[in-house]
């Protein structure tokens, strides 16, 4: 027990209104208006989480988004969090929190024998011990490591949460709505702007409630800030984004902004986070400054926090972090903050600081409260397991940097620490040069802009409210600030020397040592560095930790912090929920989904739809619910065998190629002739890439000289279209041809069968299809149901087949029509199961085939190709590596024992030995043939035919023996498709 | 980033397609040489700074556009239509 609320106090809190919360199971209260910190800190919890690597027991650091310990688990199932900050949960009814990366709890940790281990536990730890010892012991060990490393652990429920997305715009986007940023939005707003102010926290404000001057503009600070914030709130031109983190600057003026609506608590209809694409004219970044740390022995003891923090939790929340507080700074708001905590109420009895001479204001306002002050002296040492008990005093020569005796002992159960402040130029860095040493703030601060930003207040450097209040409004209008700080001078103090562990990055526990093995080790960079020791890679990104590490650094190469250089900082500033990013295009709403016009009489034909790229066909018609899958496509494909079956094909890809050159530009795409196809006849083609691979087939029908409708595979519509319009524009300018997608306006759909000319025929006027008039590959026009169609002689069953392509909304009367029409002769409509089935028993390629690896050739398409002719990757189909004996070439497939083969089965010799030959492409049952067929792509596999191979799943542990044999399983003379 | 469409005006990036690198010339027909066909189909300098690439506005207008970019700011210098319309 060490915290605790203050009898008065908290400007944020409403004390009439108490929320219960629970922490590792255990009911507490609360206030409306604390953070889960602030509360668990008010209960007198002390240790709320183990830290990364030693699992030492830590508290709460910060009271922000920069906190680097205090992180845990909120909520359970689906809505599950970790890592959360508690410095930034807003306290809600209800809520649930969980300690993390500790067993059994984080009171009493079994983990925590790792400490005992911290020796060899140092930097470098993964790369000394697991390389060279093989990837055996690896393994064996990652269990446990993985185990005992880390933080949090995800949920693995799905997020019940919704997420959404917005776009939003502004002439100026202020972020941060601190002195700086208020005034930034209030001048922008008085010049005629429309401004939108973006603050991370639910109350906007920043540093001016713990501000410690006198007046502003002859009022109270606090008082000044709630008026503006007023006038900010009132002004239509203004749009307030509170909870808002602006974690990136992206090109253009583009900045990324996360929105927690409704996480605090639910509301309904709003998502939990809303992500915002803020496009602004300008941008003014007002993300002030945040404290740092004072690296020595013991610095993570729970207890030890930033001075700022102790002085918020104080102001804010009415909360006392301990009974005796000690401070330790280097600097004047470091004292500010102790005094501003005393008069609070928190009882400070020490403030230890390294300066020997100290503004004397100051100095009597310490004494004025009863504060002893140890100018010229500093912390070597914070002593306490669980929660602090008391430091260790001793004289400073900040001359040698050395501690002059062995100290002496003050006890205290809090210790507020300030190393001076970061500016938080994340933002600017991005969009940016290169941050600068500026060594007088002991910090760095931003390069020269890129785009178009500025920045004010202490985000620039301007740590006092004087500077930030001016920088902000920019034009000369900043109120009157009555007895302003003088400038915040830290004492440069990278390390306190003294035994013990000194962390750097409480997050990662990187302490002092590991920068020094660092170093010792020749990973001088800070690049180097940074990825060695892990600084800065927590989920923090090093909020608290970088300038420190780089001081240290600097301290060992005998360089400035500004030589040493700064790492480059990268977006997400805050971590940013991944439901927020895929915001509502998750589930069925991924991407649009595509149906064809007979989708309705699919699915009142009891279809099992499937997807197909951004299309749902049906895979089968199940003729009762007890069908099944098996079944009904065996029956489908039968029927196409046997009688007449009818297929929804509008999902191909369909182009318009029109123009006086349009055959000659079918001629240079496609590997085969096209020059000489007479009108009325379509031509099956086969589109290479320019590196001479397979990549697209489907027929071109010549509707006049000029005219070619083109279709492609489902898959491949889109890319096709696209390299025809980049040839055409880039390419061959020349040529007079037009493409268009009309893949949206055709309706289409194949009846297949020996019955399916007496099907169509009756029902179809002015077009004869008779077996002379209407030759394999003819197209022509005609009228069914009403509706002009397209009919073209085309087959993919191998049997009698024609292909009808409707306008698109003229699709369901055709269906209809058609499937009236084979009544007669019991038409079956078919899915993609029995579509695949009837392509396989014939050889015929697809998806699986058209893998971005075959060749013509290893497809046995090689004579398709012209030899006489230029076009797209016929130069380079016949490099070497395409052409060699050796490559996989498509072959059939039957199992001795008449088993299912699975697709993607590796083919190895009989006897299962040695490297994989080949592997399954497409499998299926033949009805036809009565067995298990399948197709393959084999090393030489059309010298093949015959052998016996053995297919086999190591994942699923199958294996069986097969036989070669020739692709095309049935009618290998192609007399069917004369019906 | 966002990219001046001559059609379109400026346009997010996210309407685009890249189309790779606008400094290669196809070679012309009835080129039979591999090695040719090899550099047009493979090589590639990657210099840093401006880059000539085409970019589709396939979820706009679906012209081609030629964009000198560099590669290290995203700062486009140049667009201009390829084509027949050009």
């Amino acid at each position: 027990m060490s915290g605790y609320r203050l009898p008065t106090g908290g400007r944020f809190i409403n004390r009439e209104h108490v929320l219960r919360f629970a922490f590792d199971g255990r009911a507490m209260t609360g206030f409306a208006g604390d953070t889960l910190a602030s509360a668990l800190i008010a209960s007198g919890r002390q240790v709320v989480a183990r830290s990364f690597k030693y699992h030492r027991p830590r508290g709460v650091y910060s009271a922000g988004h920069e906190e680097p310990t205090a992180l845990v688990t909120i909520g359970t199932g689906g809505r599950r969090e970790p890592n959360a900050k508690s410095t930034v949960v807003e306290l809600g009814e209800g809520l649930e929190a969980f300690g993390q990366n500790a067993w059994p709890s984080v009171d009493f940790d079994l983990m925590a024998v790792n400490q005992l281990a911290g020796p060899v536990l140092g930097a470098g730890f993964y790369y000394k011990t697991f390389i060279g010892t093989g990837q055996r012991f690896w393994h064996f060990c990652e269990h446990f490591i993985r185990r005992a490393a880390g933080m949090g652990k995800a949920g693995l429920e799905p997020d019940p949460d919704r997420y959404e997305q917005a776009n939003a715009f502004a002439d100026v986007l202020v972020v941060g709505a601190g002195p700086a940023g208020i005034m930034a939005a209030l001048s922008a707003v008085a010049a005629g702007q429309r401004v939108i102010l973006a603050d991370e926290n639910p109350e906007l404000g920043g540093s001016l409630w713990e501000e410690a001057v006198a007046s502003i503009d002859g009022v109270s600070a606090a008082d000044w800030t709630v008026a503006r914030l007023a006038e900010l709130d009132a002004n239509p031109r203004v749009t307030v984004f509170r909870r808002t983190s602006v974690f990136g600057y992206f090109d253009d003026n583009v900045l990324g902004a996360l929105e927690r609506v409704a996480e605090h608590e639910p509301a309904p209809h709003q998502p939990r986070h809303r992500l915002l694409r803020i496009h602004a004219a300008k941008v003014v970044i007002a993300t002030g400054a945040i404290e740092r740390p004072l690296v020595f022995a013991g610095n993570d003891r729970p207890g030890v926090m930033l001075a700022s923090a102790v002085h918020r939790f104080a102001n804010r929340h009415g909360v006392a972090v301990g009974r005796r507080v000690v401070a330790f700074v280097n600097n004047d708001a470091g004292i500010d903050s102790a005094l501003g905590a005393a008069r609070c109420g928190v009882s400070v009895t020490d403030l230890v600081d390294p300066r020997n001479t100290i503004d004397p204001e100051r100095v009597a306002a310490l004494t004025a409260l009863g504060i002893r002050l140890h100018a010229g002296h500093v912390v070597t040492a914070a002593q306490g397991t669980k929660g602090l008990r008391a430091v260790r005093v001793a004289p400073f020569d900040a001359h040698s940097g050395e501690t002059a005796a062995r100290g002496w002992k003050l006890r205290c159960d809090a210790l507020m620490v300030s190393g001076g402040y970061t500016p938080q130029l994340s933002l600017c860095s991005q969009a940016g040069t290169p941050p600068r040493f500026d060594p007088l703030l002991d910090s760095f601060v931003p390069g020269e802009p890129l785009q178009s930003w500025r920045v004010a207040g202490a985000a620039g450097g301007g740590l006092a409210l004087a500077d930030a209040l001016r920088e902000g409004a920019n034009d000369g209008g900043a109120p009157v600030v009555n007895n302003a700080a003088g400038p915040m001078r830290p004492l440069p103090l990278p390390r306190v020397p003294g035994a013990g562990k000194s962390f750097v990055d409480l997050q990662h526990d990187v302490t002092a040592g590991d920068i020094g093995i660092a170093h010792a080790e020749g990973f001088r960079s800070v690049e180097h560095m940074k990825r060695y020791t892990t600084l800065g890679m927590a989920a923090d990104q090093g909020k608290t930790s970088n300038v420190n590490a780089i001081a240290l650094m600097g301290q060992l190469r005998g360089l400035s912090p500004g030589e040493v250089g700064t790492t480059r900082f990268r977006p997400p500033y805050v971590p940013i929920s991944l439901g927020a990013l895929g915001g509502t295009a998750v589930g069925d709403h991924l991407q649009p989904v595509r149906r064809t016009p007979m989708h309705e009489w699919h699915l009142a034909h009891d279809a099992e739809m499937i997807a197909a790229g951004a299309w749902v066909r049906p895979r089968v018609y199940r003729l009762d619910p007890n069908e099944s899958l098996f079944d009904a496509y065996v029956r489908e494909a039968r029927a196409v065998r046997e009688s007449v079956g009818i297929v929804d094909v509008t999902s191909l890809g369909k182009i318009e190629v029109q123009g006086p050159d349009a055959a000659e530009f079918l001629n240079r795409i496609y590997s085969n002739p096209f020059l000489k196809v007479p009108v009325g006849k379509a031509r099956y083609g086969a589109m290479l890439r320019e590196d001479g691979i397979l990549a697209d087939d489907g027929t071109s029908w010549r509707l006049s000289e000029t005219r070619f409708l083109t279709t492609t595979t489902t898959a491949g519509a889109a890319t096709v279209l696209r390299e025809m319009e980049r040839l055409l524009a880039v390419d061959w300018p020349d040529l007079k041809v037009h493409v268009a997608s009309v893949s949206d306006q055709w309706a289409g759909m194949a009846v297949a069968g020996p019955r399916s000319r007496a099907t169509l025929q009756p029902v179809l006027s002015g077009l004869d299809i008779g077996h002379d008039a209407f030759g394999s590959m003819a197209v022509g026009d005609g009228v069914l149901a009403g509706c002009p169609v397209k009919v073209a002689r085309l087959s993919f069953s191998g049997e009698l087949a024609f292909e009808v392509y409707c306008g698109w909304r003229d699709g369901p009367a055709v269906w209809q029509a058609i499937i009236d029409a084979g009544a007669p002769f019991g038409i079956t409509p078919y899915g993609t199961e029995a579509l695949g089935t009837l392509r396989i028993e014939k050889g015929h390629i697809s998806g699986p085939e058209l893998d971005g690896r075959t060749t013509l050739d290893d497809l046995g398409l090689g004579k398709m190709a012209s030899t006489t002719k230029s076009y797209v990757g016929g130069v380079l189909r016949l490099r070497e590596g395409l052409t060699t004996p050796g490559r996989p070439q498509l072959v059939g497939l039957v199992s001795s024992e008449n088993r299912a083969l699975r697709g993607g089965m590796h083919l190895v010799a009989p006897d299962g030995s040695g490297p994989s030959q080949g592997h399954v492409t497409s499998t299926t049952f033949s009805p036809e043939r009565g067995e298990h067929i399948s197709l393959a792509l084999v090393e030489r596999g059309r010298a093949r035919h015959g052998e016996a191979l053995l297919a086999v799943n190591p994942l699923h542990g199958e294996q069986n023996s097969v036989r070669v044999v020739d692709p095309c399983f049935i009618d290998p003379e192609g007399c069917r498709t004369d019906g | 980033m966002r990219i001046p469409c001559p059609f379109c005006g400026s346009r997010d990036v996210s309407e685009f397609t890249y189309l790779g690198d606008a400094s290669v010339t196809r070679p012309a027909l009835g080129v039979t040489d591999p090695a040719v066909w090899h550099a047009y189909a493979y090589l590639r300098e990657n210099p840093r700074g401006r880059h000539r690439e085409h970019w589709h506005h396939s979820s706009g207008c679906r012209a081609i556009v030629k964009v000198t970019r560099d590669v290290q700011s995203h700062v486009i210098a140049d667009a201009s239509l390829e084509g027949g319309w050009a």
